[in-house]
């Protein structure tokens, strides 16, 4: 299979990629880690114009910790996430990590890339949608951070402009009473989700729920964040019978579509199962028996 | 476009099309066809090289991106024409069969070796978990890539 024609160009800074995407962004997409972009180029569902190569750019792919954030330039590959001291300091980022498509791949694809591409089965946006991950969008004029749920519009649709590229993720650190966890059920390594479920946990001092995300893979046209599940968690004390509500809201808010990776019944009961699994495994580490 | 690409130690330029993949720049172009096809998919891993080190699947990267990078293939892991420890090894262990998967297997055994000299069976079976085998159920496979990490070592030892 081949791309149909287009130019490329690989650009060595990045105000001469912006300066790119300020002239005709709309015609061009950014190839990062390619893992995603080359083949829907291939079967011909993306054309883009020009490809803009940031591979050349210095200074794009790193790992860091600042200010209680975990900041994941856009050419840190998947597996410099599982690689990374700074990355295990949220707990479902860590999780996540190794459980991303497979290690020949995770060698090149990058986690703003996946997040970009929002592929709807893609394992980084829930991830993003459960801890509170915020984007950094750069342009020519400038840069602005928009949180992830305003990010991902809907299925391969995002709130990026033309002009813009995501030079950074920031996912914010767990404190030592948070947890993370995500559960993924795949027929073979480097296949999509069957179902995917990241959670996230913050307790307060009085060990109550401060905090919760959840988000739901592959269940539903778009990642996504399961709120009501969340609302009901937070100022609770954590329980199984509280977990199993909240399973039972997340099972409730997805819509799976049945195929050969299981029917619509079978997903909605993975879900529910999943989200109280990674609650509790959450949980284990916000309370200290776990890393 | 003009690009330069170091394979096996040798430098190759040539002009190519910014869509040709480096697969079949590989193959075609250079003409080393132990670097295979399979699924053209990202999904079989048959095509895996090393770029720099690390493996790729070539399926899913463009020649271009290759400008001025260093590649090695299957053709590439012989040393100073004898067998390199993890062709040995899978001699040895029968880690073949049909032998189209065989080129990658190898490849991303020798780049597990250079990071993880002494890799348990888990880490091996994690690290081909990107690489398919349709023949041999991956139990010489995981043999040979543990005993080509044994020989190196004790050849790092000596």
């Amino acid at each position: 299979m081949y791309p149909a024609r287009f130019d490329y160009v690989a650009p060595e800074t990045l105000e001469e990629a912006l300066s790119l995407l300020a002239e005709r962004g709309s015609e061009m997409r950014i190839l990062a880690g390619g893992q995603s972009l080359l083949p829907m180029m291939k079967t011909r569902l993306a054309q883009p114009d020009t490809l803009v190569d940031i591979n050349r750019i210095p200074g794009l792919g790193g790992i860091t910790r600042a200010n209680g954030q975990i900041l994941v330039g856009a050419l840190a590959r998947h597996n410099d996430v599982i690689r990374s001291d700074a990355a295990k300091g949220n707990h479902t980022v860590a999780s996540a990590a190794p459980w991303i498509a497979d290690p020949i791949v995770r060698n090149l694809g990058t986690m703003a890339g996946s997040l970009a591409h929002h592929d709807p089965e893609g394992d980084w946006a829930s991830v993003a949608l459960a801890t509170g991950a915020e984007l950094t969008l750069t342009s020519s004029t400038g840069s602005r951070t928009v949180p992830a749920t305003e990010f991902l519009v809907d299925m391969f649709t995002t709130s990026i402009r033309p002009d813009e590229m995501v030079t950074e993720v920031r996912i914010p650190a767990h404190s030592s009473n948070g947890g993370g966890n995500y559960q993924k059920l795949e027929r073979k390594v480097g296949d999509y989700a069957t179902v995917g479920v990241a959670t996230s946990l913050e307790l307060g001092a009085d060990g109550k729920i401060a905090g919760a995300g959840i988000a739901l893979t592959s269940v539903y046209p778009h990642n996504l964040k399961a709120t009501e599940a969340e609302a009901a968690m937070v100022g609770q004390s954590p329980s199984p019978e509280l977990f199993a509500e909240a399973g039972r809201l997340a099972a409730e808010a997805c819509d799976p579509a049945g195929d050969t990776r299981g029917s619509s019944e079978y997903k909605r009961h993975v879900v529910d199962v999943f989200t109280q699994r990674g609650l509790a495994e959450s949980l284990v580490i916000a309370q200290g028996g776990g890393s | 476009m003009n690009i330069t690409v170091n394979v096996n130690g040798t430098a190759h330029r040539a002009d190519v099309e910014p869509r040709l993949l480096l697969v079949d720049f590989i193959r075609g172009n250079l003409g080393l066809t132990g670097t295979h096809v399979g699924c053209d998919t990202t999904s079989c891993g048959v095509c895996t090289i090393l770029v720099d080190g690390t493996p790729i699947k070539s399926c899913t990267v463009l020649a271009v991106q290759a400008n001025g990078r260093s590649i090695t293939t299957v053709e590439g892991l012989k040393q100073g024409g004898a067998l390199s420890p993890i062709q040995a090894a899978f001699k040895e262990h029968h880690g073949l069969q049909c032998g189209f998967c065989t080129p990658a297997m190898m490849l991303v055994g020798t780049a597990l070796i250079a990071e993880n000299p002494d890799p348990s069976e888990d880490e091996v079976r994690w690290a081909i978990s990107g690489n398919l085998c349709r023949c041999t159920g991956y139990i010489n496979i995981v043999k040979s890539i543990k005993a080509a990490a044994a020989t190196t070592r004790e050849g790092a030892n000596a």
